[in-house]
């Protein structure tokens, strides 16, 4: 079973937090023991970076520590955004069937654009081929079936920028 | 090119086993390497290695903006293709741009480039918006998350 994802509550962060998230945003210290690395860095004891870190993994301030992969490069070569127009009505119960997936790893309920942008559903596919991606499409449009009233897939064709987070160190 | 990088077995199992759960201990890498089979020197040299070949676009925390009270806004523009170079650069240089990714559609959807503003605020990404098209002389279309249902980024490595 996958969870849905937990409603964000806002929660801000003290100046000791936001100091470790600018100070991690970047990457964790590649030596053996990183947090005491972050500790100097921050004049602090490694004792309360960990606490800190586990203190906003717990709050889902962090999703998770560990590798990000560049998914091109693990042999994700084909990343398709899928896009369909449902009816508001029925979105929240499309949006978690659709979400449910476990080819899925982004769903999102966006504002139309209209005329341009008739969609609503963001549903993103990764796969190792356009007609992998096109296949699990394919699945999504008979979940939905009759409810959607059309759907489109964008394909990226090229990785313009990927940094992820920065805050910036003022105020 | 990432794509023409060469992964071994361990660099597989660094990636796959590695995308989440990293320890918060005095010497986590250590431990990792431990669970991988391999020694912690090993593992450092191979996370600096995955990292310079851009295998890995980051090792260590991944943040959820909005829990800090932060925003993460999906926009869209339409760039001609005589401009493309030159709107790269631009929309790419301001730090409040996270990701950027060119797209395409078979239905010739009209927004070719789409980019993810990440700001501590409404008001700055606003602000970034406003930048991007006084510069460009072109329209932002944003993208606001009304609701999220699902976001779990791990894959399995098949390079």
């Amino acid at each position: 079973m996958r969870a849905p994802a937990a409603a964000g509550a806002n929660l801000s962060l003290d100046a000791v937090d936001r100091a470790l998230v600018i100070a991690t945003q970047g990457g964790l210290p590649l030596v053996p023991q990183p947090y005491e690395r972050l500790a100097e860095a921050l004049g602090c004891s490694a004792q309360e970076v960990m606490g800190r870190l586990q203190s906003m993994l717990e709050r889902g301030i962090i999703r998770r520590i560990g590798a990000v992969p560049n998914h091109y490069a693990i042999g994700y070569t084909a990343n398709g955004m899928s896009v369909w127009d449902v009816p508001d009505e029925q979105i929240d119960e499309f949006g978690g069937k659709v979400g449910a997936l476990d080819f899925v790893t982004h769903c999102y309920h966006r504002p139309r654009r209209l005329p341009d942008w008739p969609y609503n559903l963001f549903a993103m596919v990764h796969g190792s081929s356009r007609g992998e991606v096109l296949a699990k499409v394919a699945i999504i449009a008979d979940l939905l079936g009759e409810a959607c009233r059309a759907h489109d897939v964008l394909f990226s064709t090229r990785i313009l920028k990927k940094t992820g987070l920065r805050i910036s160190g003022s105020d | 090119m990432p794509e023409s990088v060469a992964l071994d077995a361990v660099d597989r199992a660094i990636i796959e086993h590695l995308q989440g759960g990293f320890p918060i201990s005095p010497q986590p890498y250590a431990v990792a390497a431990t669970s991988l089979g391999i020694g912690e020197a090993d593992l450092l040299a191979r996370l600096q290695r995955l990292l310079d070949a851009r295998v890995l676009t980051r090792f260590g925390p991944l943040f959820q903006v909005e829990r800090m009270g932060g925003v993460f806004l999906l926009a869209a523009m339409h760039v001609p293709p005589a401009r493309w170079s030159e709107v790269v650069d631009l929309v790419n240089s301001f730090p409040e741009v996270a990701h950027n990714y060119q797209r395409e559609s078979a239905q010739q959807c009209a927004f070719n480039m789409w980019f993810v503003l990440a700001s501590e605020s409404d008001a700055a990404v606003a602000t970034t918006i406003r930048r991007i098209e006084e510069a460009s002389g072109l329209p932002v279309c944003a993208f606001p998350k009304l609701r999220e249902y699902f976001v779990d980024m791990r894959l399995a490595v098949r390079a």
